[in-house]
């Protein structure tokens, strides 16, 4: 990528540091509702479930499948000019929700709706780190 | 019989210049729309009472979009003002909520309006802005910021994330996408006010042309547009003495399901066409035009399937096959929609019903239209109306 322009940051607000705290770990960490279980993602303060109102950060699995994917063209922000086409995936995962991401180390036009991925997690600029994914061994549930 | 069934009709339509066209801002092309659609019902600025704007992208937030516009319009003693927002489902909500405006006698004239002004015009080259992005490519693609960290942007980008599903799990192919842009093309052929009037599509075309984000190529896009676009509401017995054929408004539905559509693969459809449909107490038999809302082509193919014309998975073949083109059983988006004619949200779908059923349609005109469908969709695949419009109550 071009050195010169940052890529956008994610979000930092309070209810994202600890999903930050975690992958800076290597651990996937979801809100999970206290009331009935669920995971969810992103962060919002309401389990969009039972409404349950308290929840706990609990690390999971970091497997899941690729549910499907998009090959980026356009060049929308400068930090990307030097990665199109790229795919975007949406990742399910394993304890249920969905998360976008990218697939490291495969082509744009050999992601598999499907495919059983795992995450790992790269810098994504001032100190943060993302989960990304790549393809893992065995089913994907 | 239902109550609301053919109280109201759309007795005007007003359509500015579309597309690439720079003489005004957002507010003057809704102002411009209004004034084209009062002079089409025959009625005065003074006979309105009621005004409803679903505010483009240009409105921004729209703080009290419908405000705005009434002072633009200079409209005195109002007695219902809203400025309505399901993305492209707005131009089926306003239609139905003039309608019980107007039977509950709180209105008489609603007018109900969109405009926006997304494009900017061209500017010439110089070192300030070399290489500067020009076109609605920057409008469209507003991210959260989680999803742009990893460069996912634009609403492109979210009705392809749920197409690529869509072509795993119903075995929609890439040329079946094309067959959609290359059918509405050949209406926009026959529709001079179409942007793309004049010029053909082919499938090898399609397929040759540039990609936007995968599965999409440019013409599985609709054509992002400038301009405005006004319809005027009355009561049926008013509409009878006025200057056109009137345009029963015979049902209307929301539909609004929640959760995931990337998981579902619906959209509001079938919750809101059950209504319209009852309502207008007409079949899908019955429905001679079907203008859908085609933001992509792919909207349309999850349409058509989930107003059940055709099941889950059967509308690429059947669109393939010719069916949706001119000549077609089925005549669909036969202006040429949103991918070949002009983008006005919702109001594109149903300004072309109204041409069909006022016969007005030119080379284009399906011969005795009498029921269309227009569908109304937005936010993704989440919001849905449905409106059903005939010549007759």
């Amino acid at each position: 990528m071009d050195e010169r322009v940052a890529k956008p940051l994610p979000p930092q607000t309070p209810d994202w540091l600890p999903f930050y705290e975690a992958a800076a770990r290597g651990v996937l960490s979801l809100p999970r509702c206290q009331q009935c279980g669920s995971f969810r993602f992103p962060p919002r303060p309401v389990c969009p479930n039972c409404l349950g109102k308290d929840f706990a950060w609990q690390p999971v699995s970091g497997r899941g499948e690729i549910w499907s994917y998009v090959v980026m063209h356009q060049v929308y922000h400068p930090a990307f000019a030097d990665e199109v086409p790229y795919a975007v995936v949406l990742v399910r995962l394993h304890e249920g929700p969905k998360m976008l991401s990218r697939l490291i180390d495969v082509a744009p036009r050999a992601v598999q709706i499907g495919a059983a991925v795992e995450a790992t997690f790269l810098p994504a600029g001032n100190g943060l780190y993302l989960p990304f994914f790549r393809l893992a061994a065995g089913p994907a549930t | 019989m239902h109550p609301l069934r053919g109280k109201a009709a759309i007795v005007g339509l007003g359509i500015t210049a579309q597309g690439k066209v720079f003489h005004t801002n957002h507010v003057g092309f809704a102002v411009e729309a209004v004034e084209l659609a009062l002079a089409d019902a025959g009625l005065d600025r003074t006979d309105v009472d009621g005004l409803l704007l679903n505010p483009g992208l240009s409105w921004g937030e729209a703080s009290m979009g419908s405000f705005q516009l009434q002072q633009a319009l200079g409209l005195r003693d109002l007695t219902l003002s809203a400025t309505m927002n399901l993305g492209g489902a707005t131009a089926g909500a306003m239609v139905a909520h003039a309608t019980e405006a107007i039977a509950s006698g709180r209105c008489s004239v609603v007018v109900c309006v969109f405009s926006d002004a997304p494009l900017k015009p061209p500017r010439p080259e110089s070192s300030a802005n070399r290489g500067a992005s020009q076109g609605s490519a920057g409008t469209y693609a507003f991210a959260r910021g989680f999803e742009a960290a990893y460069g996912f942007f634009g609403i492109p980008a979210q009705y392809a994330m749920i197409a690529r599903r869509y072509m795993h799990v119903y075995g929609l192919t890439q040329d079946h996408l094309g067959s959609v842009a290359v059918a509405q093309r050949q209406w926009a052929n026959r529709n001079p006010r179409a942007q793309y009037y004049g010029r053909g599509l082919t499938l090898e075309e399609y397929h040759a042309s540039r990609w936007v984000v995968e599965p999409f190529h440019l013409y599985d896009c609709c054509l992002v547009s400038n301009g405005g676009l006004a319809v005027v509401v009355t009561s049926a017995e008013r509409a009878r003495d006025l200057k056109q054929r009137p345009v029963y408004v015979l049902g209307f539905g929301q539909g609004h399901p929640g959760g995931d559509p990337v998981d579902t693969l619906v959209t509001g459809a079938p919750l809101a066409a059950r209504q319209a449909l009852a309502m207008a107490d007409v079949s899908l038999a019955d429905v001679d035009v079907v203008e859908l809302y085609d933001c992509y082509t792919f909207t349309v193919i999850v349409s058509l399937e989930d107003y059940g014309f055709v099941a889950k998975g059967e509308a690429g073949p059947f669109i393939s096959s010719g069916n949706t083109a001119p000549g077609g059983s089925l005549p669909v988006n036969t202006g040429g929609g949103q991918l070949s004619s002009f983008y006005m949200w919702g109001m594109t779908p149903l300004s072309e019903a109204i041409i069909q059923l006022r016969g007005e349609g030119g080379e284009r005109q399906v011969p005795g239209a009498k029921v269309a469908l227009v569908s109304g969709n937005g936010g993704v695949l989440s919001t849905h109306s449905t409106t059903i419009l005939g010549s007759e109550v």
